[in-house]
């Protein structure tokens, strides 16, 4: 019983930092960019939150842990929508390749995070010395009176206020797709943009509001990485990249619908962490059962180019640039 | 009097050096049905592509209720009240027909999808349509997405509508269906410009026709005035001497044989059905027809791209056994000999590579040629060569991609090409689509040129003076169908005229 | 509705064709722009001088013979890699899977480092590099699969490929760990050097110098010149004119990607058995994705590869020596390299569009 309920914990706290991630790349998904910068955003997002929090810490003696927080979302955002921005820039309006672009912003990315990282690490005294303790418990502050409620308060309601603020960020991307007329227009662009023009959509502002908020959300993915995570440390490994890249099987993994990707990265969360609690399994097997969130979205992939089936399609023009005297 | 919803004058749209449209003038007024008639090519579509503000015109003036307007963008035609339904629907497979119709249309961000259907029911039931608001696009037919493309339209506030071959992809039952809804919107005062070919159409729709001809406006007359005689007539304009070099044939035999060939397309519906003609070698078979009534898919299953569902298509080799092509992939039919050459309507999107040179292209055919794994360029560079200086192809060099060259240089790289195949049967689907005059020539003498060599020649055309000029016999198609093979010297411009729009043989 | 629509103030047409050194000027401003932000931000972290910092950059890759060399290991590794993906690329097949090709030509040939130990050397060598190719082939070929018969996404498909191809590195690391506990596999066969790749004329990187300059010439050859090659090219132009030309374009997809994922492999072999002498899931570090930029960069052309691929490996390189010399660490060079990365690609777009302000030819293109 114990085992499950931590493999539940484990899996959610796991799952809500690509489920940050998946969602933001699905709004930019939906509008027909494929952006491999994801691993990228992440990076910067969580390193922004962790720099702007550190500096603010060593400035202050008593730091206010709700400026904490601001301080930490307030720089995430603002990295990971920049980045965003270069992203767009190159893609939209300079038309470069999507993928390449892409695949540059997590080089750039990772480069600039883990370079940060590292000069913070040294300057606080060596690898993991990092320590932005405020924040971090800010982050994983939980509410006491329901947290102690027994097992539904270990399941439910032992974590930092980001595992809801994901759910609620999951939820509310549903909503605007499906509900709003904005939404409407951004998944006409991702679609089919010659059309969407037609009618007057400003196709170019669309795919640029895509990208640049879908990348701000992927960035939150970061910055709960490293606050809550990692518990407000850095350290030089791939982790995180590797997230991102999970994050974007994610994306396919739900079929581009937010609300598949809330239950799909508890799901990852849980095929991730399996093999922990599967008795009898040495180290090396272990790490074939790490394979199967990739495994998974493989299959779905194929299956879904098997059936078909014209709701579970990637957006149409996805990957394509769009220029309007090219029709 | 009704007021004037558009009036068009002196309109002209050139490409390049051709005109596609030449002073042309129009007027459609409220509460009318105006048919606009026209060959393939006379420059219907062009038109009607500068009132949805896809083209803009090189000079010439567009009145609208009046007042004369700039169309730069389909915005701007929207934003007039003008609405066009495309040939190629313009609509989001994934969304539902409520969706679709909603798109781009400005109001409160959080949509209240009951309210929004229950405006356009209102609309739907006021016109009389009939359409599942909740259907995803996907899942529809063509006649249930071409009434939402007009529903979509109308609920933008449009007054003018412009349909573009509406009635090309409908079954008699839901065209019947569609002129019903096109005369209630008539009634509510709407103006509507309906192109279309088939005349018997032309005459139950509409309130009167105009006519294009080459790019030339030819006329308008009441409906009530007019018969088929009268408007193929004037469609199709008193013979126009051509002076193309026109031999009589010589030792004709048998080369391709087509039997009860039935073709059917991704969409399941019949593009060929019981085609049956034989071509000879030595002549020139003219195939006329309406686009799309099947001529691409009868040039690509010869050529073994497209499979038959059912009947044969036999060849006889010189001083052979002929034999069957059905069946046989382009590659199986190289490689039983036979020298078949194929000018396909896609220039560059199927018969070239357009990122390749010249050189490059000349071995599209043969690239094989020759033993061990590396090609052979010698060859290709000085067919490539010949070809440039026989046929006077402008290019800045042999390597220059062929994309960047222009369309009657595309043209004759295509054609050198294939020639150069030495073939017996040469087939070739719109050949001089979108040349200049003078290029034209060139194609028609080279095409001459192989059928006094002996070659079985299929001439895909749609101007009517040319194939009656140019070729020996003529196959007219209609909806997949053979309507009639007549014999080119004899035949009358109007008898071809009759049979490219006689539907299923049983309308006449 | 007035008449008055404005014209907007910059419109972009498409360019005709422009002069190749005109394209070469524009990439080269790029450079030289980059260069300058990349000395702001150096100067913005370090206060150094900027001219200084590249003199030391320069050192650092090719401030002595073994950093020369060091240099064009790693060169000849990034290029191997992107001749790899040239192919694939020309095709318009998306592999972005060449991290995945890399890694499982590397554990197969650290098992072959491992396991025959007792094989004579030719026949060793023989083994690690067919086996190499091998592993890589079969990963481009499942996707090439797939896209050929069921037109499944290949973008993403070699995507997850490389994760299942992490994973099972992983898998192979923990199978052979050694020192036990470490979590690495340390130096394999450290004194017998058994399956170490040997040097040439006195110098420990010149077979990979020779045997990957001969693939990438040899690749120039098969894409340019050969009847395989003319194919790829067709295919990747436009697929109904393959069919029109007698291509079967399901076998040139799953042939092409073959080759592909094989070399992908064969670099992996270069990575374990040439440079490293060990596996870990950072064996191929992020150079399958730096490939995929050096092939598109480079257009497909692997000769100029070759420039594209010092000049990437010559930042990264000299960017580690900043690092050490002033207390920063090399991810730096990552660093460097994206923002350099973003003007190139940027610049792309004045080579093939042209801007068109308002006022200047006015009407003329109007359509």
């Amino acid at each position: 019983m114990d085992s499950i309920i931590s493999l539940i914990q484990a899996a959610i706290v796991f799952g809500t930092v690509i489920m940050l991630g998946a969602v933001g790349e699905s709004l930019t998904e939906k509008s027909g960019s494929l952006n491999l910068g994801v691993p990228g955003i992440m990076y910067l997002g969580g390193i922004a939150g962790l720099v702007g929090v550190f500096f603010y810490e060593n400035a202050v003696s008593e730091p206010n842990s709700i400026a904490c927080v601001v301080i930490a979302l307030a720089c995430a955002l603002a990295a990971s929508f920049l980045a965003g921005l270069i992203y767009s820039f190159l893609t939209i309006t300079l038309r470069a390749n999507q993928n390449v672009t892409g695949l540059t912003l997590t080089i750039f990315g990772s480069g600039v995070a883990n370079f940060f990282g590292g000069s913070l690490n040294k300057l606080s005294g060596g690898i993991g010395q990092v320590s932005v303790s405020t924040t971090s418990s800010a982050f994983r502050a939980t509410v006491p009176a329901l947290s102690n409620l027994g097992v539904a308060g270990k399941i439910f309601f032992s974590y930092g206020f980001m595992v809801y603020a994901a759910i609620a960020i999951g939820v509310l991307s549903q909503i605007f797709l499906s509900k709003t007329r904005a939404g409407l227009n951004l998944r006409a662009v991702g679609e089919n943009p010659a059309t969407a023009d037609a009618t007057g959509i400003n196709v170019i502002k669309y795919k640029y509001l895509g990208v640049c908020f879908g990348a701000a959300i992927s960035g939150l993915g970061g910055l709960y990485y490293v606050m809550d995570y990692t518990k407000g440390t850095w350290s030089n490994d791939c982790t995180i990249e590797s997230l991102g890249w999970l994050a974007l099987a994610l994306v396919i993994f739900s079929a581009w619908k937010p609300k598949k990707v809330i239950w799909g990265s508890y799901l990852f969360g849980i095929l991730y962490w399996m093999y922990f609690y599967i008795s009898g399994l040495n180290r090396s097997s272990q790490e074939l059962f790490k394979m199967l969130p990739y495994l998974v979205t493989i299959v779905v992939l194929i299956i879904s180019s098997l059936h078909k089936n014209k709701e579970n399609q990637p957006p149409q023009s996805l990957g394509l640039a769009y220029f309007r005297e090219e029709r | 009097m009704k007021e004037n919803a558009i009036e068009i004058r002196n309109l002209t749209k050139s490409f390049g050096s051709i005109k596609a449209n030449n002073k042309v003038c129009l007027e459609v007024k409220e509460g009318e049905i105006l048919a606009l008639l026209g060959e393939n090519g006379s420059g219907k579509t062009t038109l009607m592509n500068m009132l949805s503000g896809i083209y803009f015109p090189d000079s010439g003036e567009i009145l609208v209720h009046g007042k004369e307007v700039t169309i730069r963008s389909p915005k701007d035609s929207y934003d007039l009240g003008i609405g066009m339904v495309h040939q190629h629907f313009k609509l989001v497979d994934v969304f539902t027909a409520a969706e679709n119709i909603v798109l781009g249309i400005p109001g409160a961000q959080f949509m209240n999808m009951s309210e929004i259907k229950k405006k356009i029911k209102a609309l739907i039931d006021k016109y009389g349509f009939e359409i599942d608001l909740d259907k995803k696009i996907y899942d529809m037919s063509v006649s249930e997405k071409q009434t939402v493309e007009i529903i979509k339209i109308l609920f933008r506030g449009a007054n003018i509508l412009i349909l573009d071959e509406p009635t090309a992809v409908l079954t008699p039952q839901e065209t019947k269906r569609l002129f019903g809804v096109l005369r209630n919107m008539r009634e509510n005062g709407k103006a509507i410009i309906i192109i279309t070919h088939k005349l018997h159409e032309v005459l139950e729709i509409s309130d009167r026709v105009s006519v294009l001809r080459k790019g030339e406006y030819a006329g308008t007359v009441n409906t009530c005035d007019a018969d088929e005689m009268i408007l193929t007539e004037m469609m199709v304009g008193k013979k126009v001497e051509l002076n193309i070099e026109r031999t009589e044939p010589e030792n004709v035999s048998e080369k391709l044989r087509v039997e009860n060939l039935t073709c059917i397309n991704a969409d399941g519906r019949k593009v060929l059905d019981n085609v049956t003609f034989t071509a000879y070698s030595g002549e020139i078979l003219g195939i006329a027809g309406i686009a799309g009534s099947g001529q691409k898919e009868l040039l690509e299953a010869i050529a073994g791209l497209q499979t038959a569902e059912d009947g044969s298509i036999i060849y006889t080799k010189k001083d052979e056994e002929p034999c069957e092509l059905v069946g046989k992939t382009p590659l199986q039919i190289r490689d039983m000999g036979i020298a078949l050459a194929f000018v396909p309507e896609d220039r560059l999107g199927m018969g070239l590579v357009g990122s390749m040179g010249m050189t490059g292209n000349m071995m599209l055919r043969n690239y094989k040629r020759g033993s061990g794994p590396f090609t052979e360029r010698k060859y290709p560079r000085k067919l490539a060569e010949s070809i440039k200086e026989k046929l006077d192809v402008v290019t800045p060099g042999l390597s220059t991609p062929v994309r960047k060259l222009s369309g009657g240089n595309v043209q004759k790289v295509l054609v050198g090409r294939e020639i150069a195949l030495k073939p017996q049967l040469l087939m070739a689907a719109y050949a001089v689509r979108g040349l200049d005059i003078n290029t034209s020539y060139t194609i028609y003498n080279l095409l001459s040129e192989e059928k006094q060599k002996g070659v079985a020649v299929i001439y895909v055309g749609e101007d009517l003076d040319v194939l009656l000029e140019l070729c020996d016999r003529i196959m007219v198609m209609c909806d997949g169908h053979v309507t009639g093979i007549l014999d080119a010297r004899t035949a009358k411009k109007e008898d071809i005229g009759l049979l490219m729009i006689k539907h299923d043989g049983k309308e006449e | 509705m007035d008449n008055s629509v404005q014209e907007p103030f910059i419109r972009i047409a498409r360019r005709e064709d422009m002069i190749w050194w005109k394209a070469w000027i524009i990439r080269g401003i790029a450079l030289l722009l980059s260069l300058v932000v990349c000395a702001v931000v150096i100067f913005a972290i370090v206060k150094m001088n900027p001219i200084n910092v590249y003199q030391t950059m320069f050192k650092g890759a090719f401030g002595s013979t073994r950093r020369t060399w060091i240099t064009i290991r790693d060169t000849m590794m990034l290029l191997c890699i992107s001749i790899g993906l040239a192919p694939a690329f020309k095709m318009k097949f998306w592999n972005i899977g060449a991290e995945g090709q890399i890694l499982v030509g590397g554990v197969v040939t650290a098992a072959c480092m491992i396991y025959l130990t007792n094989f004579p050397t030719p026949l060793l060598f023989l083994a690690m590099i067919a086996t190499s190719c091998i592993a890589g082939a079969m990963w481009g070929f499942l996707p090439a699969i797939f896209k050929a018969k069921f037109n499944t996404n290949e973008t993403l498909f070699t995507l997850m490929m490389n994760y299942v191809a992490i994973q099972l590195t992983s898998f192979a690391v923990a199978k052979w760990e050694n020192p036990y506990g470490s979590n690495t596999v340390g130096i394999i066969n450290s004194s017998t050097k058994i399956g170490w790749m040997p040097g040439l004329f006195g110098k420990e990187y010149m077979l990979h110098l020779i045997i990957v300059l001969a693939l990438a010439i040899g690749m120039y050859i098969y894409l340019k010149k050969s009847k395989q090659g003319y194919e790829i090219a067709v295919v990747g132009d436009s697929e109904n004119t393959a069919r029109y030309a007698g291509i079967s374009v399901s076998k040139v997809i799953i042939r092409t990607m073959l080759i592909s994922g094989g070399i992908c492999g064969l670099s992996g072999f270069l990575a374990v058995s040439g440079a490293s002498h060990t596996i870990s899931t950072s064996t191929a570090g992020g150079r399958g994705f730096t490939a995929i930029i050096v092939a598109w960069l480079a257009k497909f052309n692997t000769i100029t590869m070759i420039a594209i691929s010092l000049l990437l490996i010559f930042l990264q390189n000299g960017a580690v020596e900043i690092a050490s010399k002033y207390g920063l660490n090399d991810y730096a060079s990552k660093m460097i390299t994206g923002i350099i990365l973003f003007f190139i690609l940027g610049s792309e777009f004045f080579i093939n569009y042209s801007l068109i302000f308002r006022g200047g030819k006015k009407n003329k293109k109007e359509e």
